[in-house]
Formats: structure tokens, sequence, C-alpha cells
């Protein structure tokens, strides 16, 4: 049962082959077992669960029960929850219980989810391994001395040891992609604009976007449904008509059926992704991936994007110029943490911030206070938005040749605890793939397309233009109809 | 060299995190790296370019002017450090 997919689950719960009660029992047993050893949650609320459990098979007992009524679920301890502890990884946050849901948190738990924890992350979602969190490191269940990816590391080393069949994150700079391909998962970053940013706590709000893991695009696209629409309360979210992102995967008939269901698709690959720098394991298996897709139809064009290879440095211009004002509001005053002992006002809070925040986020907030420091806008921030304009353009551009965009979702495959933490500049350039879809917010997804020679999963990614959810999902579920590198679990003695 | 240790004490300050001199020099040399990477942007021609604010070009919305939000605020500052009467409690600032 805890090795099926979220849509598997979803089929058994509504043809009463499984109540909700039984699966969340099943997912409690499971999580004491092993997450001591994963360190994938900070919060469990058991209680509640089995609350949210019985309420969805009484709901489903009356007829009223959609497709992820009685899905037990993870949010990232990043999204605000009514009355249940919301740290962000984060000392500064370790007793804070939200006031209210974020609109994804509310929306899942309108489509009748069972809330069973709150998941780690990087603090703040300022990493690419969740080392940075204050609540420690997650373990990667495929290797436990190796990083899970970050920063939604907790979420996607979750779905990864079949803890949850599904769970939220946040993608800043490739937060879900990176460790979902880290984890041997699936994790989907929709357009900005797409999922309300309303709760969830702000760390660069240009960037910021809620996303799903699950095992399958399948199970993403089921979340997306409940995750996506207007709210008059996120002045980005998007006022769009409905989509139903699991349409695709259900149509039949051309091109979907047959042994090409894919005859349509030109997938762009840009000679940028496939450099030297990258694994030769991570290249291998992209090739296998390529032979597939090309074997279910796809062809693959050539396509450039010059300015690509920028987007690491833009990114940690604008990133941690938003977050350095978005984190200002932590003070030691309203909520947080405050210093026990301080001289006056000023003095509380630069101890409050020194105490609260750890080096990796203090790091960033003083590169975005220099940047946007007196005389320093021209050279740093506006020009990172010029580069980001040109990056914006280059994909613009490719996709007059194409329909999705193809290639690595990391150079490497998880690297073990402590590799990178002494270099900061190499850890950013493990998000040298991730960080464009989110300077230009259009969607992009990581999925699994194999294993290094050491055993740890191998991620893809399929970027699409704007709006192009439903479409990425579609191939993506395409070539997990023809492969199964998406139903390997990690062997987990514990 | 970017970044020299009076940056690293002004920004902190302008960010008002407490930074001592121990921790100081190692916080330096991290940010010089950090604006290392950043300064490969120097060498990129964007004469011209309109800058790009946001993922999504859209107008900000306006809402009618009237009050739609309910009283909160016991439910807001039940999380603050210090409160008493429902004002936020600070170090005294005027003597």
């Amino acid at each position: 049962m805890m090795t099926s997919s979220l849509a598997d689950l979803s089929r058994a719960l509504a043809e009463r082959r499984l109540s909700s009660v039984e699966l969340t029992q099943a997912v409690l047993e499971r999580i004491a077992r092993i997450n001591p050893t994963l360190n994938a949650f900070v919060t469990i609320d058991a209680e509640h669960a089995l609350a949210d459990a019985r309420a969805a098979d009484a709901r489903r007992a009356g007829g009223e029960a959609g497709p992820l009524n009685g899905i037990p679920i993870a949010h990232k301890d990043v999204l605000m929850t009514a009355g249940l502890r919301t740290t962000c990884g984060s000392r500064m946050l370790e007793n804070f219980v939200a006031p209210y849901d974020a609109h994804v948190v509310a929306g899942l738990k309108r489509a009748g989810t069972v809330l069973i924890g709150k998941t780690n992350m990087d603090e703040f979602a300022m990493g690419s391994s969740n080392e940075t969190s204050y609540f420690g490191t997650v373990k990667n269940p495929w290797n436990v001395a190796c990083v899970p990816g970050g920063s939604s590391g907790g979420s996607a080393a979750a779905v990864a040891a079949r803890l949850v069949p599904g769970a939220t994150g946040t993608d800043t700079g490739g937060s879900i992609r990176q460790p979902a391909a880290f984890s041997g998962i699936t994790g989907l970053k929709p357009t900005y604009g797409i999922c309300s940013r309303y709760g969830l706590i702000a760390f660069a709000s240009s960037l910021d976007q809620a996303g799903a893991f699950g095992q399958t695009a399948e199970d993403c696209a089921l979340l997306l449904n409940a995750m996506a629409g207007h709210d008059p309360r996120d002045s980005t979210s998007l006022d769009r008509p409905a989509e139903d992102y699991t349409r695709l995967l259900r149509a039949r008939g051309s091109p979907h059926d047959g042994a090409q269901p894919l005859a349509q698709l030109r997938i762009g690959l840009p000679n940028e992704y496939f450099g030297a720098g990258s694994d030769p394991d991570v290249a291998a298996a992209l090739d296998t991936a390529l032979a597939e897709f090309r074997r279910l139809g796809a062809k693959i064009v050539n396509v450039a994007l010059p300015n690509v290879n920028l987007s690491v440095p833009v990114y940690y211009v604008i990133a941690p110029a938003e977050a350095s004002s978005n984190l200002s509001r932590f003070d030691g005053v309203r909520y947080g943490h405050r210093a026990a002992k301080y001289d006056d006002l000023a003095d509380m809070y630069k101890k409050s911030r020194a105490e609260g925040f750890g080096a990796e986020v203090k790091r960033r907030i003083l590169v975005g206070t220099y940047v946007l420091s007196h005389g320093y806008y021209d050279a740093y921030y506006l020009k990172a938005q010029q580069v980001r304009r040109l990056i914006a353009d280059d994909f613009r551009r490719a996709y007059e040749k194409c329909d999705v965009i193809m290639g690595p979702t990391a150079p490497s495959t998880a690297f073990r605890f402590g590799a990178m933490t002494g270099d900061p500049v190499q850890m950013y350039l493990n998000d040298i793939f991730t960080t464009a879809a989110n300077l230009t917010g259009a969607p992009a997804m990581s999925i699994p397309c194999g294993f290094d020679r050491s055993g740890l999963p191998i991620g893809l990614q399929i970027q699409g233009d704007y709006f192009a959810e439903a479409q990425i999902l579609d191939v993506a579920h395409r070539y997990q109809q023809a492969t199964d590198w998406h139903q390997r679990s990690p062997a987990l003695n514990v | 060299m970017t970044i020299s240790l009076d940056d690293v004490h002004r920004i902190a300050h302008l960010a008002r995190i407490e930074i001592d001199a121990t921790e100081a020099e190692e916080v330096r040399a991290k940010l010089d790296a950090i604006f290392g990477l950043i300064n490969e942007l120097n060498a990129i021609d964007t004469a011209g370019v309109v800058p790009m604010a946001h993922a999504q070009d859209v107008a900000l919305p306006l809402r009618e002017d009237r009050v739609t939000e309910t009283d909160r605020h016991r439910l807001y500052q039940g999380v603050a450090p210090a409160v008493e009467d429902g004002l936020y409690l600070v170090p005294k600032v005027i003597e």
C-alpha cells in the first residue's frame, strides 16, 4: 500500500478498497519508524491527521469525495498552517504557530486531504542541500550519507521514502526540482502566479512559487488542481479560467494513443545544458531518456540559450535583494525570536536577528543589503534585471522552434554532507539549470530518469512555455507510462 | 577584492544584524567570493535593455476603497514576544 502512487491510492479510496483512517494510520506508523533516520519532518500532527481522516471517510460515505479526499499529505514548513507550528526551518520561528492557512494549504484542505505534518527545509528556503535547517539535516533515503537536495528536502525525502504519497514544496531557484532529482521523485514548479503566495513565508517575492511533489506526473497534476486558482490576497496571483491539469493525461484518441503518443512534440535541447561540467552518469542517463522520447515519437531540435549561464549570478543579485527586504520583518517585535539580553531597541533588533538567523540567511541578507545600498542599485540590481530580460528573450526565441526544453535538472547526483558547506559559490552553482525558470516565471518539472553508478537517482528537467503545465505534465506522464524509474523506491534498512 | 571589512560592518548595521569582530573576516571572505560570481554580469552589454522587474508583466489590481478586514489583532498579537493592552512592547526609545 505505502509504495502506491497518490493517484493509485485515490482510486483505492474511491473503490472503498481502503479507508482514509487505515491509510493515515499506516502512514503515521511508517513515519514513526523511518522518520527518526531521515529527519524529513519538523512537526507531526497525528491527532489532527486521524481526525481529518475520519472526516474524509464520513464525506465519502456521504457521497462528497473528490480525488484527493482522504489522501495524507505533508506541507513544506514555509507554508502557514493555522494552529500548527510553522518554523521555516529557522530558530527565528522555532515556536511560531501560524494564525491562518496559506492559500495552497486551504485549497488542499478543501479538497479533503489529510495533513500529516510539516516538512524540514533549508532555513527560509535558502539552500540546495537542506544543511542550513535549524532542525538538522534531512538524509537522502537512497543513501543517508548524502543530502536530499534543497530547499524542499524534507518534502522530497518524505515522498521518496514513501512516508507520504504527496507533499507541497516551494521553488525560488530550483527548490522543488533539484530535491526531486536528488531524491528520485517527480516535482513541479508551476508558472509564476498560478498558485497564490498568500501565507507562503516570503523569500524572493518575484521568484517564489509553490508546487507539488509526487511519485508521478499524475500525482502532481492532481495536487496542482487543488492548489491553483486566483486569490485577491496576492497581488501577483493571476486571474485566469480554472484548468484541469489532468485533462491531457486522461485524453484518449490521437495523438495520445498508439505507439507514438508524442508524435507532435518538438523537444528543444540547448547546447548550453550539455557542455562540460555535468557528471558523465547524468549525461548518459539523459541520452537514454532522450532516446526513449524519440521512440515515443518526439522530434529533437537544437535551440540556443546564449545567456542562460548567467542565470545564477542574476539570481544571486535578485533573490538576496528581495530577501533582505522581506526578512526585515523579523525584528523580534511582532513575532519570532527576541534576544533575552539587549541594551536598547537597535541592539534588540541586531541581537534578535543575529541569534535568530543562521549563517546562510545572514549572508544572503547582507548581499541583498549591499546591492540595494546607496550608489550600487544601478550596478547590481538594475543590471541583473536587464540580464534577466535577456534570459527571458532567449527562451521566447527558443519556443518558436520547440514545445518543451529538456536537460538535466542538476549537474550531479546527490552529494555528501559537508561537501559544499564551506564554499557557498560552489553550492549556488548546483542551481545552474533550475534558476532560469524562476527568473522567466515559466513552468518546469523534474522526473526520475535513471541512477548513477552508486545508485543515486538522476533527474530530467522538462521546461515549458508560460501556462504549459498541462503539456509538460502530459509529456512526463507519457514517459512514465513507458518507463519505470518513477516506481523505484529506496531500500531503507530501518 | 570587492568587499572590505568596513563594508561588512556598514551593511551589517544597515541590515540590523550584529556581527562580532571574530566572525567579520569569514563573512567578508564568503561575501567576496559571492561577488566574484555576481561580477560576471559586468562583462555583459545591456545597453538599451528594458529591465525585467517581474515574471509576469501585469498591472497591479486595484480594489474598492472600503474596509474588508476584520479586527484580528488579538490573534496576531498572540504570537508576539511581548504585548500589553494590545500594544507591542519594545525598549524605551524616548527619555
